[in-house]
């Protein structure tokens, strides 16, 4: 780890001030993948900004069909919610299963998402509910806000405050680990909401993208085997040592063919 | 005796520390005026060292001193030695390149040493790594096993033409050649087996401290093995003189045979505490270990077996190239020679074997013992093999074991390949373990599984392995350059408790309660006054340390035989104080008492005696304290059958372990709680290799696989809930009736789960470690 200069902010502007006034800063959120980097100099941010002592920016809130969750919640929190079990209990499941429990207790959904790791869970989420990511500024469609690899529409003094998910009428996420890290080689959120189905792919590409080849196989219907007719373009898989670009593009379409089973369920 | 004494499933007395946190690694360890120690490493597989400018690091702050191999090289520290001779089939004995602590000239894999930087604190030490300028010439990188020495590939050392370090035939050629001309059947198969890091859980470190007043270096290291580190330094390395040089083992947090070795880190640090008259500590972290700690395995064979119409093996006929990586490390070249080819012949009376070993050179990590070493390679290729044999015969994998073992009414057993095994009941484990695993009921397992969609295999591995290494004489004639006795001491205090002084070294298996076992079985003294000592070259007399499943059958009855000379001494004590002659005392249950009387007195008055003689026997020293020494008759052959049941969900490649029966002969069991989570984590260790690990390196050199993002270790979720039995027999060699048990589960697992998998795809064979993708193609080519 490089010398830093590190300050922990009180509210979502001065938390945006103090990066303002930063010439290389960084916020930082649980710090799961941010301080490993650190740690490994791989990055050396002037300033380290910690959202951490922001009270508001934590917690979950459910308002009729919408359930709202702070930027700085934690992925067991998240697990442990009743009102996230309640309304969206794939949400709860996939939050439980990220990384193992000294990450999950550290690690933010806002982290998470801001991060856009291309193998991370919570982006399949996010665009397979339809969410909405609230910033300081703004309010981002999930599908507007992954834009390429570690890559989203945030701008750099701009920070997440909020999550919006509207209560599907079922979902479902299906996640094939890396043995060796536990991400995602492959995941896949399904959901089913009255404006019919969405499908959220993470893993399989350089970012989480909407599965339309998929969703539009079902025509609807949560029926697995609609899905095998479909093909998948092999050329925009991930390949590494973990999996073929073929053996994923295969993976997409069994994690997709077991998410709807579990749906129909 | 004693609730506490051999077959006693002790709690482990050291738990109590090391659950708690209170375990002292050489982490822990803190002096005053320490400084750190960082290493440059290389960035590249293979290149020449054209310049290296230390100046910037000099004057960083903090820095006291910037070290390369020319400053070890001119005060004649090293170079690095491995310590067994191979003769080549030229006659000449293994290539041995020069391997210095610090590179001189070239480097040949990534993170070889080129520099250390000495600091007054780790950041400075870093930042201070980061300052030296070094300018590589970047050569062509040689990694792939099979074709490193095929003259193709760039040269690495000069001493070493076609990068082979040895060619090493075994056997009788003609002989083997003409019984495969006259087979009824002849079964192939080529295999890899998959390199292996070997990752304990405590990364390797040092700090070393020099007494400018005694001259004297105390080295603090991660050690399995502080007399032979304490040895090679001294002796092959002019760290000191061996009894200028202490080193001090304390807990160790695992070492699976990677803690075995002298590293360059062990021997910079030791030098460069006397140079800058600091204490210096060195700790690697993970990304080190990886890169720098020595790797395992790394095969590639073709195994060949010919066969009767009855399907009996007539002659077998292996052709191995063994990766030894970049240099020779401490043991590097024993492990694809010794260890290996002498174990071909695993429980079968196959009464011919040849092998051919070629052990090549290449821009790897240098390539030594990982628990197993040898054997789990040896294994692997056997039982694959048998199970080839057994599908082109037509027999069940089982019956063509039973037909082909080594007869029960046989041992001891003299195998075509060096090794006599001593005692076993090959047909007793297997039969028990058929039936722990219900083969019986198999069918209808998979019948049942394959109506979900899935495939079920079972697959059995009837292992044999030599340990408790070694017998001195034969270790010399093989060219090792060592003894491999194992010495103890037992001393009474005046008080009546007992300390037992270990050469070897406990980093996690029990060695404190289980040698505190023997002790409280044979002289009835309670448990909790026996304290087991070890890791220290200023505490325990001597000792060759804990590698090779060695420590209970080799170190355990040198403990017993010190115990035995006590015993002796106590006598002609007790006689004198109960006034009765020497050969009418009786020693049983910690009680000296003469014959047909009710005249009695405790080991702890003995021993009070001995150390306050006012009424004593004449002739007899004072003092109640024996040393011995035990050179083993043999090596211990531990041998079972593993069964493995895997279901294979064919639409992911994914194999999901369900059941797995294990039946092994490991003699007399002192504490069967602790051979039993021996067994458990030996298989565990199997499974990983089987199914998730490998060390993989890019054409370039670069290890692909440099941390746990990439490196998959096998986890809880992984393993089944294993079914444990034991099918003992009583080794004639040893005189405790014990054999090793702390690698057998690392030997017998991966042939087991690779045999299940390839029954339930109903392939020939699929290659460790056996990915998802790789069981998905599998699948997918079988169906």
């Amino acid at each position: 780890m490089y010398n830093f200069s590190y300050q922990k902010a009180a509210s979502v502007d001065e938390a945006v001030a103090a990066m303002q006034a930063a010439e290389d800063g960084k916020f930082v959120a649980g710090g799961q993948t941010m301080l490993p980097t650190m740690k490994h100099r791989l990055a050396s941010p002037s300033d380290v900004i910690d959202l951490g002592g922001i009270a508001d920016l934590a917690g979950i809130a459910v308002d009729g069909d919408t359930v709202t969750i702070g930027a700085m919640t934690t992925h067991a929190a998240v697990a442990a919610s009743a009102e996230v079990g309640e309304t969206i209990p794939a949400l709860a499941a996939l939050a439980g299963n990220i990384g193992d429990p000294a990450v999950r207790n550290r690690g933010t959904l806002g982290g998470s998402i801001a991060n856009n790791d291309p193998a991370a869970d919570y982006p399949a989420a996010l665009i397979g509910l339809g969410a909405t990511v609230k910033t300081n500024r703004r309010e981002i469609a999930a599908e507007d806000f992954f834009t390429g690899m570690f890559e989203t529409a945030l701008a750099e003094d701009e920070l997440i405050t909020a999550v919006s998910f509207p209560k599907p009428e079922v979902a479902a996420y299906m996640k094939f680990d890396n043995p060796a890290s536990r991400y995602a080689i492959v995941g896949v959120f399904v959901a089913k909401t009255g404006a019919g189905i969405r499908i959220g792919v993470t893993g399989a590409t350089t970012c989480a993208h909407r599965g339309k080849r998929l969703e539009q196989a079902l025509g609807g219907e949560l029926n697995a085997a609609a899905i095998d007719g479909v093909d998948l373009p092999v050329d925009k898989m991930n390949a590494d040592m973990h999996a073929s670009a073929e053996y994923r593009a295969h993976l997409v379409k069994v994690m997709t063919k077991r998410a709807i089973e579990a749906c129909a369920a | 005796m004693a609730d506490n004494g051999i077959g006693a499933s002790v709690r482990r007395k050291e738990d109590n520390r090391f659950l708690l946190g209170k375990g002292n690694y050489t982490d822990d360890i803190n002096v005053a005026g320490q400084t750190y120690a960082v290493f440059v490493r290389s960035p590249h597989a293979h290149a020449t060292l054209d310049s290296i400018d230390t100046s910037a690091a000099q004057a960083a702050p903090g820095v006291l001193a910037v070290f390369t191999g020319d400053d070890l090289a001119a005060d004649g520290i090293g170079p690095l030695i491995c310590g067994v001779t191979v003769t080549s089939d030229d006659g000449e004995p293994h290539r041995a390149p020069m391997h210095p602590a610090l590179a001189q000239g070239k480097v040949n894999y990534v993170g070889d040493h080129v520099a250390v930087v000495i600091a007054e604190s780790l950041a400075q030490a870093r930042d201070g790594a980061e300052l030296v300028q070094v300018d590589y010439g970047v050569l062509p990188a040689v990694t792939d096993t099979a074709t490193a020495a095929d003259g193709s590939q760039q040269q690495i050392h000069e001493v070493a033409p076609d990068n082979m370090c040895f060619n090493w035939p075994f056997g009788d050629k003609e002989a083997v050649d003409a019984a495969f001309d006259a087979a009824h059947k002849v079964s192939t198969l080529d295999l890899i087996n998959n390199r292996m890091v070997t990752n304990p859980m405590e990364p390797r470190a040092a700090l070393g401290e020099y007494n400018s007043g005694s001259e004297e270096i105390t080295l603090h290291l991660t050690t399995q093995n502080p007399h032979v580190h304490r040895l090679v330094l001294s002796a092959f390395n002019q760290l000191a003189p061996e009894h200028k040089l202490r080193v001090v083992g304390p807990d160790v947090g695992g070492g699976f045979g990677a803690k075995i070795f002298v590293y360059a880190e062990e021997l910079v640090v030791g030098w460069a505490c006397r140079k800058v008259n600091r204490p210096v500590k060195w700790t690697a972290d993970r990304t080190e270990a990886f890169l720098a700690d020595a790797h395992g395995r790394d095969h590639v064979a073709t195994a060949e077996m010919a066969m009767d119409e009855n399907g009996k093996f007539l002659a077998m006929r292996v052709n191995t190239r063994a990766n030894l990586g970049a240099y020779l490390s401490t043991f590097g070249t024993m492990v694809p020679s010794y260890l290996y080819a002498f174990l071909l012949a695993g429980q079968y009376a196959t009464p011919l074997i040849y092998s051919e070993v070629k052990a090549v050179f290449t821009n790897t990590a240098p390539v030594d013992a990982s628990r197993g070493a040898g054997r789990p390679e040896a294994t692997f290729l056997l039982e694959r093999l048998v199970d080839v044999c057994a599908a082109d015969m037509g027999l069940d994998p089982a019956e063509i074991r039973r037909r082909n073992f080594i007869p029960t009414d046989a041992f001891p057993y003299q195998t075509p390949v060096v090794q006599c095994y001593d005692s076993g009941d090959y047909h007793a484990a297997l039969e028990k373990a058929l039936s722990l695993a219900d083969y019986e009921g198999f069918a209808a397992r998979a019948e049942e599984a394959r109506s979900r969609g899935k495939r079920r295999g079972i697959g059995l591995s009837s292992y044999v392995e030599a340990c408790g290494i070694a017998p001195s004489a034969a270790v010399g004639q093989l060219g090792g350059g060592v003894g491999l006795w194992e010495s103890a001491q037992v001393r009474f205090n005046p008080t009546g408790n007992v300390q037992v002084f270990t050469g070897t070294h406990s980093h996690g298996q029990g060695h404190e309660t289980t040698f505190a076992q023997l002790v409280c079985d044979q002289l009835g003294v309670p448990i909790e006054n026996i304290e087991v000592i070890h890791g220290d070259t200023a505490k325990t007399q001597f000792g060759m340390g804990t590698y090779g499943s060695r420590s209970l059958a080799v170190g355990g009855v040198a403990i017993a035989k010190a115990c035995d000379k006590l015993i002796a001494k106590g006598k002609k004590i007790a006689a004198h104080a109960l006034e009765a002659a020497e050969g009418d005392i009786e020693f049983a249950d910690g009680s000296f008492a003469v014959a047909g009387t009710d005249k009695a007195m405790s080991i702890g008055e003995v021993a009070f005696n001995a150390y306050v003689p006012h009424s004593y026997p004449e002739g007899v020293e004072p003092g109640f304290d024996e040393n011995a020494f035990f050179d083993p008759l043999n090596f211990s052959f531990p041998a079972g059958t593993h069964i493995c049941e895997v279901e294979v969900d064919p639409d992911t490649g994914v194999v999901d372990i369900v059941r797995y029966s294990a039946v092994d002969d490991f003699g007399k069991l002192i504490n069967p709680m602790i051979v039993e989570g021996q067994v458990h984590g030996g298989i565990a260790h199997g499974v990983g290799q089987a199914l998730l690990e490998c060390a993989r390196y890019g054409d370039d050199g670069q290890l692909l696989t440099a941390s746990y993002m990439d490196y998959a270790m096998p986890r809880a979720d992984n393993l089944p809930s294993f079914d444990v039995d034991y099918a003992p027999t009583d080794p004639p060699d040893n005189p405790l009736g014990v054999k090793g048990c702390g690698e057998a589960g690392a030997i017998g697992a991966p042939p087991a789960v690779i045999n299940a998998i390839v029954n339930a795809l109903g392939v020939k064979h699929i290659d460790m470690p056996a990915t998802p993708e790789n069981v998905w193609r599998a699948a997918k080519s079988a169906a």
